[in-house]
């Protein structure tokens, strides 16, 4: 389908003819979610309820920072690395996330590829895409680690609020439960692209509704980024 | 209701191109939002890099990280291209995680200064 086709069914007469349509799907006697996969619609309610935990997590870490006494520990500092001798800040953080951001563009791709029926592209894309995920995972890992090893915990610090450390495991934690999820998800459709399981049964609304998932925990890393890593 | 605008009757919807089956864009798209990425993340992390503190930093961060979230929500995940109906049933409700966000904002300042008048700023 080109382009500007779906665009045109999307929003036939722009803004006042789509909030007409809006409308009418929403109070006419039929199925709300009309030309929509079943799948993609439960996934979308899945990635709402989603939002509200992430986002419930972020505004306790608000709260918290917000009412410290103590200096909030300086994210640019703690989350620096050391090369010869000359620390780099937040630099392990910034290729975390080129990697997600990557691992997004593989599975837009290879969602792509999928509608096009391109099976072995298809497999491949999100095998990468799973590897990225993987070594965004591994990093993480090295970066508790290494914060572990500091003598941060959950209850306290050495360079200030004891908050720091709560805030920290309990936001990027699950977000890594997340990513690493994600990975064995993207794995097991990518085992069933290649078997040719979607190509037997003519749909491969699976990889989309995997790669919605898997944009959508790179798009909570943009979030998490910006107000645990940056601010 | 406006039946012109929306087919209602069966056969009309049965007949109707299936929109969001096969969400089939050029390549292309994605490398471009791709590259965009790429170059606000960099911006970004130029923030923190270059030390800039105050309101400059705040306004750059929340910029590159809202332009960054349209850019995936809009074309890596397809919002762009959804139903009316779809799209708001998703965008509208995190909207009253505003209001969470201005109570806890009040609730944090109440914190902070009981701690600070109260507690010698302690906690």
């Amino acid at each position: 389908m080109e382009q500007g086709q779906v665009a045109a069914e999307a929003e036939p007469g722009g803004v006042p003819a789509a909030l007409r349509g809006f409308a009418t799907d929403w109070s006419a006697d039929q199925e709300t979610f009309r030309h929509v996969h079943w799948g993609k619609a439960m996934i979308w309610i899945f990635l709402l309820s989603d939002t509200f935990i992430f986002s419930s997590f972020l505004v306790s870490y608000m709260t918290m920072r917000a009412s410290v006494t103590q200096p909030w520990p300086n994210p640019s500092e703690v989350f620096a690395l050391s090369f010869g001798g000359q620390p780099i800040p937040l630099i392990l953080i910034a290729i975390m996330t080129f990697v997600l951001i990557s691992s997004s563009g593989t599975m837009a791709m290879a969602v792509n590829f999928g509608y096009r029926r391109n099976r072995k592209v298809t497999a491949g894309l999100m095998l990468a895409t799973a590897l990225l995920g993987a070594t965004f995972v591994g990093m993480q890992a090295f970066e508790w680690s290494k914060l572990i090893h500091e003598g941060v915990r959950p209850w306290g610090n050495p360079w200030g609020a004891a908050q720091f450390g709560a805030c920290f495991f309990m936001i990027t934690g699950f977000h890594g439960l997340h990513v690493s999820g994600g990975v064995i998800i993207l794995l097991v459709v990518a085992l069933k692209v290649w078997r040719g399981h979607y190509e037997r049964s003519g749909d491969y609304s699976a990889v989309e509704i995997a790669g919605l998932y898997w944009h959508f925990v790179d798009l909570v890393w943009v979030f998490i980024f910006a107000f645990f890593y940056l601010w | 209701m406006n039946h012109a605008v929306h087919p209602a009757s069966e056969a009309d919807i049965r007949a109707a191109p299936p929109a969001d089956h096969g969400q089939t864009h050029p390549i292309g798209v994605y490398l471009k939002v791709w590259a965009y990425l790429f170059v606000l993340s960099t911006l970004s992390y130029l923030v923190d890099f270059f030390q800039v503190q105050g309101v400059a930093r705040w306004v750059l961060i929340i910029t590159f990280m809202l332009l960054k979230a349209g850019l995936i929500l809009a074309i890596f995940m397809h919002m762009a291209w959804e139903r009316m109906a779809l799209v708001y049933a998703i965008l509208v409700p995190p909207l009253a995680l505003g209001t969470l966000v201005f109570l806890m904002w009040i609730e944090a300042d109440y914190t902070f200064w009981t701690r600070i008048i109260f507690l010698g700023g302690a906690g």
